[in-house]
């Protein structure tokens, strides 16, 4: 790739290195890169020093600062299942398209009766959906349906687990995934008085650990009581 | 700018010879669509998981089971405007032959004020977390094992002598005030702390505190 300097011309530049790793950087971003779709809810969290991560597999539900609740299942293999029960027990008939179209979505906040509604509506309109009014969560009626979806769908993603868990024997790999953990994400201004009635919710299907989702403090380390 | 190829192009009229045609491409539209790729997804890429903190709610005790008072407990009473009250011992709605009646005192969150919840804390936590430290070091230093550490901090942590602390929101306390006494707690290291639901007799006392709920 040498080149004689040529009298007069442009300078000439091997720009192949550069090149190279600007194609390099790309794949790297490419490969590491996760598309996700637009939460209906944008919710700011307070802050912590809490340093755990979020585990991958998870089961969240979002209440946002009116005290509505979203929820999601992160295995859209389980979420998909999880309509299906859910559907046939709140008899609301769903196409098999709408389904697969479900697993992709992020959270939602809706009645199960408009969910096909919801799932048809376009990306930019689901936000505003008119019928968003969270996930219904009565803890007194029986209309709760938040923990059915809870109930449903912790069983299906465990099921989930158990299932790559027996794969990976058989394959005889390293088995790396975790166990579905329940995570609550939820706006600093919420009332307390709306998370209860969400942790209420869990608490009445015998489920007891959650992950808060906070954001990073800023420069949070455990302070020195010396000091 | 890139070398520009000028081979090629002024062969229009003559024969074409076969002479040293310069082979480089211009590689300029190509380096521009790689850095316009990069640069999209450079700012697409999310790097940071959200981070947690693990919680987990005390199970109802069967139905059939007492009770027992709790030692040494410190109850903290959150309300609106980001108002925490607390009071030690045992609820006392009025005085009995154990004590005098609850009164509560009021914290700040912020660190700077005089009865802030930090100092409070820390005070009342200092010897565990003494002893934490002590610990921490001899860790450090590589005098204990990672399992031997773990298993005297839970050992310190679980000490019965030690506080127990109770948090407890009224209706209109937000979530933040839960998370930042939950974090202060865990900053000074206490080892035993649960969410508990408020009783009408605090709630009481706090709305007292308060003044008329509007």
């Amino acid at each position: 790739m040498s080149k004689k300097p040529s009298k007069g011309g442009a300078p000439a530049l091997d720009m192949t290195p550069m090149v190279d790793l600007a194609f390099l950087l790309v794949t790297f971003f490419m490969l590491t890169a996760s598309f996700r779709m637009a939460e209906p809810v944008v919710v700011d969290p307070p802050s912590s020093i809490g340093m755990v991560d979020l585990p991958d597999n998870h089961i969240m539900v979002t209440i946002d600062d009116k005290g509505r609740a979203f929820f999601g299942i992160s295995n859209s293999t389980a979420k998909m299942n999880a309509l299906r029960q859910m559907s046939t027990k709140y008899n609301v008939p769903f196409t098999e398209e709408q389904i697969i179209k479900f697993s992709g979505l992020p959270s939602f906040g809706v009645d199960i009766k408009d969910l096909p509604a919801y799932i048809d509506a376009k990306e930019d309109a689901r936000t505003n959906f008119k019928g968003q009014r969270g996930v219904p969560l009565d803890t007194i009626t029986p209309n709760n349906q938040l923990k059915d979806w809870i109930s449903i769908g912790g069983t299906e993603a465990v099921k989930m687990y158990e299932e790559a868990k027996i794969k990976a024997a058989e394959a005889g790999g390293e088995f790396k995934a975790e166990k579905p953990r329940y995570a609550i994400k939820c706006a600093a201004t919420t009332k307390y008085i709306n998370v209860k009635d969400v942790i209420k919710t869990f608490t009445d299907l015998k489920l007891y650990q959650f992950n808060l989702i906070t954001s990073l403090e800023g420069g949070g380390t455990v302070i020195d009581p010396t000091k | 700018m890139a070398e520009i190829a000028e081979g090629g192009g002024s062969h229009k009229g003559g024969k074409k010879r076969a002479k040293k045609q310069s082979t480089r491409i211009d590689m300029t539209p190509m380096v521009d669509l790689a850095f316009l790729l990069l640069t999209f997804f450079v700012l697409t890429a999310t790097f940071s998981k959200p981070k947690s903190m693990e919680l987990t709610f005390p199970a109802p005790p069967p139905p059939d089971q007492k009770v027992d008072e709790v030692k040494n407990g410190i109850t903290f009473l959150l309300s609106k405007d980001d108002r925490i009250f607390y009071y030690e011992g045992q609820f006392r709605a009025a005085d009995d032959e154990k004590g005098t009646k609850t009164t509560l005192s009021e914290l700040d969150f912020s660190q700077d004020a005089k009865a802030s919840l930090h100092k409070y804390l820390l005070e009342k936590n200092k010897g565990m977390q003494d002893k934490i430290r002590a610990l921490d070091i001899k860790h450090k230093n590589k005098q204990l094992e990672d399992t031997t550490f773990k298993r005297m901090v839970k050992e310190i942590k679980a000490d019965k002598e030690s506080y127990t602390f109770l948090i407890k929101t009224d209706d209109q306390a937000t979530y933040k005030n839960v998370i930042d006494v939950i974090d202060e707690l865990n900053i000074n290291v206490v080892g035993k702390y649960v969410m508990v639901d408020i009783l009408k007799p605090e709630m009481d006392l706090v709305n007292e505190k308060i003044g008329p709920t509007n």
